[in-house]
């Protein structure tokens, strides 16, 4: 059975509008459990890394430049090139990668082969 | 002791953000043009994914809302999800609400968290003094709409471009993640581990057919609150100290 998209855009509104608004608007104090402030600390990163690996290697054309991009992403990250920059590096790397993995026609006769 | 900041005289303190917007609204338009490519495989209008980013302003919530739709997943799916994808808007609503001055009325609280993204949040942190509404009309007045406008064009055109292209612009998202992840692994080694952690268990759960019989949504949901609940337990974070050590770094 199809749902209409609009369900699930002002489902996800509504609930985001809650998860965000009520710490602000309720919460005055800080969370005194340990371990919760501890598991929303590490929700974040683990939840992108979760969702990052592997899909970004089957998202391409072939998995060799998902790899690629992979690999240039983390070394642009460590290197502090900020979000715009390791975003378009990542991007570049599949585009340069699969222009060698498959050769445009007007490149192949180019380069004669 | 906190000098006030929190004034509605906000021409300046407009300006000031939206000097901050300008760089996130490019990031935006390159990330959230990939997502609309994302939300025409699950088989939404321009209309309906540029509404969903205008009201969710949310990348990796959104990105699993758009797989979601392109399952037909049940709604309860969704719902568990965006809680636990957006968690983190939780945590950042928690540590703002410390920042807001105690007098900020309540539809300037809810303006100010409507907004929470992991760009504004940062930004807004990183001002001395008290939250200030003005502020934040700034930050999203051109990222905001540049995150909406990019959706949608991604969902327009996206199927225009060729498969070249397409496969270019899938790992923006990605690179986006990176960049929030991979820098604070590289100062903090227990998060450099869980990091390394969940690439390797997403992989396997992802990979091996053993586990085909979750969806990928459930797959996301269940990996983050194992582990996160599992580095919470061995290495409890303290905030005090985190905030000593950046102290002695300033």
């Amino acid at each position: 059975m199809r749902i209409n998209p609009y369900v699930y855009i002002f489902t996800m509104a509504f609930v985001l509008m809650c998860v965000r608004a009520l710490p602000m608007t309720l919460i005055r104090k800080q969370i005194k459990s340990r371990f919760i402030r501890s598991f929303l600390y590490y929700v974040p990163y683990v939840t992108l890394a979760v969702m990052t690996v592997p899909a970004i290697v089957d998202a391409t054309q072939s998995p060799i430049s998902g790899v690629l991009a992979l690999v240039v992403g983390i070394v642009a990250a460590f290197f502090n090139a900020g979000l715009f920059k390791v975003a378009i590096g990542c991007c570049l790397t599949v585009l340069v990668s699969e222009l060698v993995l498959f050769p445009p026609e007007f490149l192949s006769r180019l380069l004669g082969l | 002791m906190k000098y006030r900041t929190y004034t509605l005289n906000g021409k300046e303190t407009f300006l000031e953000g939206m000097r901050s917007s300008v760089p996130i609204a490019m990031g935006y338009f390159a990330v959230s043009f990939a997502l609309g490519i994302n939300a025409k495989l699950a088989g939404l209008t321009p209309f309906q994914s540029g509404l969903a980013s205008l009201l969710s302003n949310a990348s990796a919530g959104e990105y699993a809302e758009f797989n979601l739709i392109a399952a037909s997943a049940p709604i309860i799916e969704l719902i568990i999800m965006t809680l636990v994808v957006n968690a983190r808007y939780f945590l950042m609503g928690c540590a703002m609400s410390q920042h807001a001055a105690p007098d900020t009325s309540f539809l300037h609280r809810l303006f100010m968290g409507f907004f929470i993204t992991d760009e504004f949040f940062a930004c807004s942190v990183a001002r001395p003094g008290y939250l200030n509404p003005y502020y934040t009309l700034g930050l999203i007045s051109l990222a905001t709409p540049a995150w909406a406008l990019g959706t949608a064009l991604g969902c327009a055109i996206g199927n225009i471009m060729p498969l070249r292209l397409v496969s270019t612009f899938s790992v923006a998202l990605y690179g986006m993640f990176f960049a929030i992840i991979i820098p604070p692994a590289r100062k903090d080694r227990i998060i450099a581990g869980v990091v390394v952690l969940c690439f390797a268990a997403s992989w396997c759960v992802n990979k091996l057919s053993l586990f085909d019989f979750m969806s990928g949504g459930t797959k996301t949901i269940v990996l983050t609150v194992l582990i996160s609940a599992v580095a919470a337990l061995l290495f409890p974070h303290s905030e005090e100290e985190a905030k000593q050590e950046e102290s002695h770094e300033n």
